[in-house]
Order: C-alpha cells, then structure tokens, then sequence
C-alpha cells in the first residue's frame, strides 16, 4: 500500500486533521485517520473491507491541511486500486443493476465509473 | 504581455461535456474570448482526458490519454486551456508529473509516439484573464456590467487542489473567481464554503450524501448574502443546480438559489448573445435574477428571490 | 633529525566507533606505521581510566607525541592536551584523530570502508604530529565588561548575575523599555505569579544597579576583536526626546493626535506615536516614533513639544553611535510568534475573534487593554465557549517548523484556568496533539485545570475555523470518541509556533555565529555546552538558542553569565598559538594577505615590504597562507608541508585504486 500510494504511513502522528476536516465522516465506518491507523497496525483486512476508501471523493482537502504532507488520497487511491484489481468493483456503473440519472453529464460517468469500478 | 496576444493561438481542450451537457458553459466562453480578441484553437478528434488524476504510483497507463492531450496541443501552441475543473486538474497535474518527476517521465513516454517533457503551459481561463488580458483590460470591455448582483464565488476541489501540484490560488480562500466577477461588476460575497466539497460523483452512490453537500454550501453562501452562485464545473453545477430539487425535498427551510457558469456571467457581460446562455437549461431558473438585473439596480428587488418560489420553477 | 616515538591510542567509545570500525585490525596496521611506538585501544578513553592509561604511557614508553583516535576535536582535544601537559609533554604533540564523527557514524553500514578510511585518519593525524611544534600559548589582557544583547528576562537575568559579580555590564534593548515577552503576560505557569510581582523588581534592579549600564532603543552596529578584546559599536536610535530631560510625566502622549497598533497590547490597542510601551517601563521615558510622528512625517503637529513641562521634545534628534570595549557577550534576543496569516485554514487575520496566544495573555491580563476582563474583540461581548487550539505551526513540518514549541501546552493550560477563574460560567475547550508538561509540578498544574477547572481536552487537530454569524465555527476532531467535532465558539485562540526574533540573522552574521536551519541560535554542543557558541567569548541564552519556558530561560542565563564570570575571573585570556607566521626572508610584501584577512590582522610593513601578523588579532584561520603565493605565510602546526603530507598518506592507497 506504502508502494502503491507513495506515501509513508509512518509519518502520519495521528494528529487527525484529515478527520476534521472531511466533508464525508458522517457517512464513513472508520474515519480517514484510522484507516491510516489500521495500516499502521497491520490491520490492512479492516480497511479492504471498509466503505471509507470509497466514500473519499478525492476532494484532497486533506491533502491540503496535512502537518506532515502526507497524501491521504493516495492511499484511498491504493486501496480501492487493489480492490478494483482483485476484480472487487465498488458499484458497476455500467452494469444493468445501476441507473445513472438521466440528466447527468458524461464528466459523472467517467469520474465514477473510473473511481468506483476501475 | 497584454498585447500582441491576438496572434498568439490558445489551444481549448473541450473534453466530454462540454458540447453537449454543458454547452453554454462552452459557448459563453468562445463567444466572450472572441469579443477579447483573444484566438483559440479548437482541439478537433481528442479523446477523454479520464476526468480523475490517477493517484496509484504504477498508473502510468492512466496518465496516458492527458499525456497525448498535450502533445496534440503542442502542435498548435504552447498554452492549452480548459474549462472542466476535472480536465483541468488532470492536465496540469499531469503536466506537472511530468516536469518534475523524472521517473515518471521515462516511464510514461515509454508509452507515447512523442516524447514530451512538459513543455505546454497548462492555463485556466481565469489564468488567461488574470495574467494575459488583465482584469483591467476586461472590465473596459464590458457593455452591460453585472449591477449590483450578489454572487459568491464557487471554487470547490478540482480547480485548486492539491495546491502544491495545481498552483492555482490560495487554497484556502482562493481571489481568482472574486476578481474575475468584480471586474464584470458583480458584488462578490466571500463566504468560508467556497472551497468545500459539492460531493462530486458520489451521487452515484447516494443522493442524501450529495445533497446535504449542496445544502451546506448553499445555506453558507446565502448566510453571508448571496443571491447567487458562480463556478466553473459541470459537475458542481449538477450538484448544485440540476440536482438542487434533492435539497429542496429533504431541507424544508431551504429555498432555491440560481447557479451561473463564470463565462454566462461574462458572456452577458460583455454583450453576447443571450442565447448562448442557456438559461433555459437551469434548473433554478435565473429569470427573476436577471431581469432585475437589468432594470435597474436601485431596488433591492431582486433580494427577495429566495420568498418567491413559485415563480422559481425547481423541478 | 631524531626518531619519532607517537603513541596512538584508540577509543571504543562505547558501540559509537566499535560497531562501525574494526579495531583490532586498525590496531594491527598502526602499530606498522614509521614512528609509531606505542597502539592500546581503551572502550572510554575520556574516562578517568582511561586518561590514566594515556597519561601512564607516556611517561613508560618515554612518548614523544601522542594521538588520540576518538571524536571531535571539539569534545576532547582539551582534555587530553590539559592531560598530556600534567605529565610534561607539550600541548601541541597532542592530537586528535577524529574516527567518531567522520568516520563511524557516517559510515555505520560499511564496515571495511570505514575500518580504512579510520586508518587514514590516524595515519594522517601521525604524520602531522610529528611535525607539530612545541609551541606556548598566547596571554592576552582581558577587558573585564561584558554585553548583553536583549532586554527580556533571560538578558536581564544574566546582566544581574554578572553584575552582582562584580563586573561591569552593558544591557542592550532595541525597544526603549526592558522586560521583554514576560512583562507582556498576565500570569506564569505553574505558581500564576504575576509579572508585575515577580518581574519588576528585577527591572529595577537593573536600572540601579552601579555595575549596568542599561542602554535602550538601541542596537548593535558592529563587532570587532575576539575574545577578551572586542570593540563594539551601538547604535542609540534617536528617540526625539531628551531622557536626561524626561521626567515619564505622560502629559505629551495623552495630547498625541497619532495613533499606532500597540506592540505592547499585541496590536489589541493603541498606542501615540509619543509613547512608552507600559507605565512600569525601565527607563521611564518616552520615544518618539518617527514613521507615525506627525511633525517628523509631515512637519505639521508639534504638540508634545508646546505640551511637555520638562522641554524634552527634540525633534532634530539623531542617530548615535557608541563605541565600547567588551571581554564578552550574550545574546538573549528571544522569540517572535510565526505569521498565523499563512494558515490559511485557521482565518487569523481575517475573524477578529481569532487571536494568538499573546493577544489572549493581554486579554487576561490587569495591565492589559480592558483592565482583566475577558471581553472579546469583534465586539467587547464576554466570551462564553473558548477553544484554544495548540500545535498552530509547531510540529508541521509542511510549515517548515517541525519542532515543538515547547511553552504552549503549559500556557494553554494556563489560560484556559485563568479564562474559567474570570468567567466562571464559560467552558474552555482546547484541542491538542498530546500534552507536555515535564516542567517540575507542570503535569499536577494540568491536573487541576482539567480536575477543578472543568477545561476539557480534545485529542485532534482543528482543520477548519470560519465566521457563522457571531459565532466561530471550529472543525475539529475528538480521538477518544473517534468523532469529528464542530464547535461554536465565542473566541478562538490559537496557540502559535515560536520562531526566533526578528534580524537574527543579521545580528548572528556581525557576530560570527551561527543559526540552525530554522534561524534559531546554534550552540557549541547541544549537551555539553548549551550556552557557548563556536566562536569564543560568545554565549546565548533563552528563546533565542531554542523555545523554552521561563524557568529554563532563567536558568540558561544564569548559566552563561557564569561562564563570563569564570571567563573574567583569570588576569588574561589565554589564546592558542596556531596562527599564522610569516618567513621575512621568503615575503615579497605583495600584500594579497592582508586583503585575504577578515580579521585586520596583517599589516604591510612598507619599509621592509614584507607581511606583519599582529598576534593578538589573528584568529588563525589559514586564509593567508591559502592564498600567499611564495609560501612566505605558514600557519604555524598547520604549514603547507604537514598539509600534503597529511594529504598524500590519507589518499595513497586510494589512489592504488
């Protein structure tokens, strides 16, 4: 995960600023800290199947703030990118269970379908 | 730098929606960049730019299609601009990758027919108006200024993060948009939500998630008064425009508020066809905004928007 | 020439040098080496043992030069030049071969390369020992007057330590009143004394002190000489009103018409541009300030001059420059806040109900702009929920400031107690990363904030702090309940990073001193001399070496006007003789020395046209003898011939390839 993301997880000080400023937390079954805290610990199974990696919308908020500089996208990246490798979609957008609002634009699609079904 | 730039060809990359489901946003663009004197050359026969910056270190494939984006700009000038705030992180982002990491340099023009090494500038049109005409330049162009209309400025992710990559603005209380819209005569609202999250695709995965985004930045940016909105993204404009009824169904003490795409505002501004605008294609309708707009500014008419409802058909 | 008899005593110290090299093989190749007559390895040779061991050999083995193969020159070299001196060897057939430093522990992973490259360094330093001189140390007079730069409590600390030793000293402040950041705070963790009570006194004792010459508004021009020897010059900003005149009435800032940003009240208040920083001010007296003064600016006004009784306005006031002699200095420049306007999360600057942990002591404070009561800034409202945010640029490295300020878990704590003891109905939060409080009674002191105060402490960092009607949203995250918390607060205050003052730089530069990378003093050794500098008869104290509190500030000051009260103790300075000389019959007298030297220690003695060296300036750098280009110009120990031949033995097995 260290590899795929670039980033070094030791870095992380668990100061939870990521946390506090994610417009998402509400809706997340571990917080963005604490998927970094589970890697931290060997945990990575409690992340591969947490919602959080695919609740994060890439909005780099947390990227922004970090003390550390750490790129916390780029681990959610990593972690739905593995997934998605494991053939593990998220949701498949172009399959027949999902319906796209007819009204959206094509930008949707690609963005979402990119991030949520690889 | 101002002058002589009318024959200094700027390279406009559309991507995906910009023909079709935003359309106007295109269109108020080439119309008022025309009435600036400014040239830009159409991309003709691209392809997708992948709408999301890869951020897997081994995606070099994903980096790929924006890579051969700027070679073809390349051919036609050294400045390529776009308007999606998706395609435009994903350009300069790549375009970044590209001028800085030499690994994935070599990598990634493994790939290409060309080599490349980052040597297109990667601008905003905001960019473009800032640093090219001068907001100076701008504000003598304009026919019918904006009155005293109160619009907050919408910058929300793509356009300004990651700063360290993306060197648009202050990421966190970004001026870019705000001059823009004074030099057009607006009176811009600061408000603190500017640049938070409109919940970008995760529609997809859950509208109460997205409205509540919507709901947030809305209220906020009435909160400081606001009339209005402006930004620059088809997908924010979608949250916060088309889908804005999803907020109106769960929040009862919400009431709608009109959403513009930046070059609408200019467009009208610098007095292009109206019909460019595509108001008709909002689904806040911008009417009552406008029209009082364009009487005159003495009333504070137009502030009552917001106890109108009927009038504002939010389907 | 007579045989050499070197003995080469390697050091363990400890793992340090004995993990990386292989000693005995080192040993083994030594022992080889032309005039050496004498290897023994010892695992703490600095050690009483193992000076023991040293001193015993040279005397049994009848040592004509020894080496030391151990750490930095800088740690030991005295030690073992004052041993080898007890047993009648001349100081200078002592040398160092430093094996730790550039050797071990770079090369912690390569143990060959490191084993050779250690022998180099012994080899070379032998070499260079054998052709060492016996030489005798300078003795140069010593002017027994020291300065202190900085007027804050570590200067005035270390001014009245030296003072009350019975020597002179000059107290050197740029603003026209001593007492620094601590006369500017309300009350001090952990006994919450007062400034004013605990303080004051002591500026006053400096004012009257006979051995202190307390000189205000007023900074260092330039510094010239060396230890024992310097020639200062100081600049005494004008200030527009005759203090042998100025009686601190008041009268002519009350009439002032201009009105500045108060530096005092942390920009809560305003000051005149006729003004003195707070009424307790040592000396009492009232500058002028020019850039605000409306008479200086616009030549209109003047009504100070019509109002004062004393007739002390003096509107054609200058600059002065003074020149002293000094034996010494300490620099006690302190602290600054970092610029909370590039958190750009946090809104300083742009909410009024934002503010620094300084403004908040002002706030606090009897002495401060509303007298003690909390009241807020936006609107003079008392706040009700406060949250105090810690770590604002410390330990953010994406800042630039990894460091810990050390000083603002405890004065967080502080102010949250002393916020709820004057709004007994508010509720302080504060939001830190974790809690500091190693200070002697430090921990039981936040104890009692939390215990009997009610202040309540979130584990998390806040990301986010904007305006929502008269309220101050903060966004912050709680890690004991594994939540993101918003809070609406009345008033925010951000506990902000330290940075060293204003102009340490340039003040370290006319010095010769150095800064660490974040502009922060450097000291000769972080452990073992935490007050000295590199450069000899220099010292610091305070914030300006690192952020600590003011119980360390006192002690570290106190810490370095004893080292220039044993310093002053001797009848001279003693110098080291390793400068440089010249050969009379070799000079031509082109003179490229002299401009080579920085420190205006060679002359052009015109009738005989060869180079002089004046003794008592040369630092014994080596520029000269660099760039002389007959080799008229030797540093004496250090002459060109020891240099190659240190030379070519480090490099000749590598050049075998």
């Amino acid at each position: 995960m260290e590899e795929l993301s670039g980033q070094n997880l030791n870095a992380c000080n668990q100061c939870l600023k990521c946390t506090a400023g994610c417009s998402f937390v509400d809706n997340m079954d571990l917080l963005p800290n604490q998927v970094i805290r589970c890697i931290q610990l060997g945990q990575e199974d409690e992340v591969m199947k947490s919602k959080t990696p695919w609740l994060c919308a890439s909005c780099f908020t947390c990227v922004t703030r970090c003390p550390k500089g750490v790129d916390l996208s780029r681990i959610m990246e990593a972690i739905r990118t593995l997934l998605l490798r494991q053939g593990k979609e998220h949701i498949n957008l172009s399959g027949s269970e999902f319906k796209l609002p007819a009204d959206a634009p094509q930008q949707l699609f690609v963005s979402g379908s990119r991030k949520l079904s690889g | 730098m101002a002058e002589n730039n009318s024959d200094k060809n700027i390279v406009y990359y559309p991507g995906c929606t910009l023909h079709t489901w935003a359309k106007s946003l295109s269109d108020t663009f080439i119309e008022s960049f025309k009435k600036l004197d400014i040239n830009l050359h159409e991309l003709s026969d691209w392809s997708c730019c992948q709408a999301v910056f890869p951020l897997a270190r081994d995606n070099i494939m994903g980096l790929v299609p924006a890579a051969r984006i700027l070679i073809q700009a390349r051919e036609h000038g050294d400045i390529l601009t776009t308007l999606c705030s998706f395609c435009f992180n994903v350009l300069r982002r790549t375009n970044n990758a590209i001028q800085t990491d030499g690994e994935i340099r070599a990598k990634l023009n493994a790939y290409l027919e060309e080599d490349y090494t980052g040597d297109v500038h990667v601008l905003h049109p905001l960019e473009i108006l800032k640093v090219m005409v001068g907001f100076d330049k701008l504000k003598s162009k304009v026919t019918k200024p904006c009155g005293n209309i109160k619009i907050g400025p919408y910058y929300g992710c793509q356009l300004i993060r990651p700063p360290k990559e993306m060197k648009f603005d202050d990421p966190e209380d970004p001026k870019l948009l705000d001059m823009f819209l004074e030099s057009i005569g607006c009176e811009v609202v600061n408000f603190p939500f500017k640049v938070e999250c409109c919940g970008s695709y995760q529609i997809v995965q859950g509208e109460d998630m997205v409205a509540d985004r919507a709901y947030a930045i809305l209220s906020n940016a009435r909160k400081n008064g606001a009339e209005a909105i402006a930004l620059s993204c088809p997908l924010c404009f979608y949250n916060l425009d088309t889908r804005q009824n999803l907020i109106t169904q769960k929040y009862t003490d919400f009431s709608p508020m009109p959403v513009f795409y930046f070059t609408e505002l200019m467009g009208m501004a610098l007095g292009i066809d109206e019909g460019l605008c595509g108001f008709d294609k909002h689904k806040v309708d911008p009417g009552i905004l406008l029209e009082s707009l364009q009487k005159s500014s003495d009333t504070q008419e137009h502030v009552t928007v917001k106890n109108d409802q009927n009038k504002l058909g939010v389907n | 020439m007579k045989k050499s008899r070197v003995g080469v005593f390697v050091c363990h110290c400890g793992h340090n040098i004995a993990r990386a090299i292989d000693i005995k093989s080192v040993m083994e190749k030594i022992r080889k080496y032309p005039g050496v007559a004498h290897v023994e390895d010892y695992i703490y040779l600095c050690a009483d043992p193992g000076q023991k061991i040293v001193a015993d050999k040279i005397k049994d083995k009848n040592l004509d030069a020894i080496v030391i193969a151990n750490c930095s020159p800088n740690l030991h070299e005295k030690t073992f030049r004052d041993l080898v001196e007890s047993v009648n060897m001349n100081r200078f057939k002592c040398e160092i071969a430093n094996i730790r430093e550039q050797c071990s522990w770079p090369h912690d992973q390569e143990r060959e390369k490191a084993t050779l490259k250690s022998v180099k360094i012994i080899e070379s330093v032998i070499e260079k020992v054998k052709q060492n001189q016996e030489l005798e140390p300078i003795r140069v007079p010593l002017t027994k007057k020291a300065l202190v730069i900085g007027g804050g409590i570590a200067g005035i600390q270390a001014a009245l330590d030296i003072a009350n030793g019975g020597f002179k000293v000059i107290l050197l402040e740029r603003r026209a009143t001593i007492g620094g950041k601590m006369a500017q705070l309300s009350e001090t963790f952990p006994t919450l004394d007062c400034p004013q009570c605990i303080m004051t006194p002591k500026m006053v004792a400096v004012a009257k002190h006979e051995n202190i010459t307390l000189m205000t508004y007023s900074a260092l021009e330039s510094l010239e000489g060396y230890v024992g020897n310097f020639t200062v010059k100081i600049r005494e900003k004008a200030k527009y009103v005759d203090w042998d005149k100025c009686v601190g009435c008041g009268d002519c800032t009350e009439k002032c018409p201009a009105k500045v940003d108060s530096e005092f009240d942390a920009k809560l208040s305003k000051r005149k541009a006729i003004y003195r920083d707070f009424p307790q001010a040592v000396p009492n007296k009232f500058v002028i300030d020019a850039e605000h003064c409306i008479k200086l600016t616009k030549g209109k006004c003047g009504v100070c001059e019509k109002i004062c009784p004393a007739k002390a306005i003096k509107y054609d006031d200058k600059d002065e420059i003074i020149e002293e002699k000094i034996g010494a200095v300490i620099v006690a420049t302190g602290f600054d806040l970092f610029g909370l306007e590039k958190v750009g999360e946090y809104g300083y600057g742009k909410y009024k109900d934002v503010i620094d942990g300084l403004q908040f002591e002002r706030i606090l404070a009897a002495s401060g702009p509303t007298g003690g009561k909390v009241e807020r800034p936006s609107d003079g409202k008392t706040p009700k929920d406060v949250v105090f945010i810690q770590c604002v640029g410390s330990r953010d490295p994406e800042f630039g400031m990894p460091y810990c300020s050390s000083i603002c878990c405890m004065y967080t704590a502080k102010q949250a107690m002393l916020f709820k003891h004057a709004v007994p109905e508010g509720q302080p939060y504060i939001f830190c990363m974790d809690i500091r409080s190693t200070g002697k009674g430090y921990e039981e002191f936040v104890q009692r904030a939390v215990e009997e105060d009610g202040v309540v402490y979130l584990r998390g960092r806040v990301s986010k702090i904007y305006q929502d009607d008269d309220k101050i949203m903060v966004w912050g995250a709680d890690m004991a309940s594994g939540k993101k918390v918003e809070i609406p607060a009345d008033l925010v205050v951000l506990s902000t990073a330290i940075v060293p003052a204003e102009g340490i730089k340039d003040l370290a530069s006319k010095l010769r001193i150095t800064t660490d990378e974040y502009g922060f003093l450097k000291e000769a050794h972080l452990k073992l001399q935490p007050v000295e500098t590199l450069t000899s008869g220099i010292f610091i104290a305070g914030t300006a070496q690192s952020p600590k509190d003011i119980t360390d500030t006192v002690a570290q000051a106190s810490a370095a006007a004893s080292k220039i009260m044993a310093l002053f103790s001797s009848k001279e300075y003693i110098r080291s003789p390793t400068i440089a000389r010249v050969d009379e019959d070799v000079c031509k007298g082109c003179g490229i020395c002299v401009n080579a030297c920085t420190y205006s220690a060679i002359e052009l003695d015109t009738i005989k046209k060869i180079s002089k060296v004046n003794e008592a300036l040369c630092e014994g750098c080596g520029a000269c003898a660099a760039v002389c280009p007959s080799g008229a110009m030797q540093q004496k120990n250090y002459t060109k011939k020891q240099l190659l031949d240190m030379i070519s033995v480090a490099t000749e097995d590598y050049d075998k390839g």
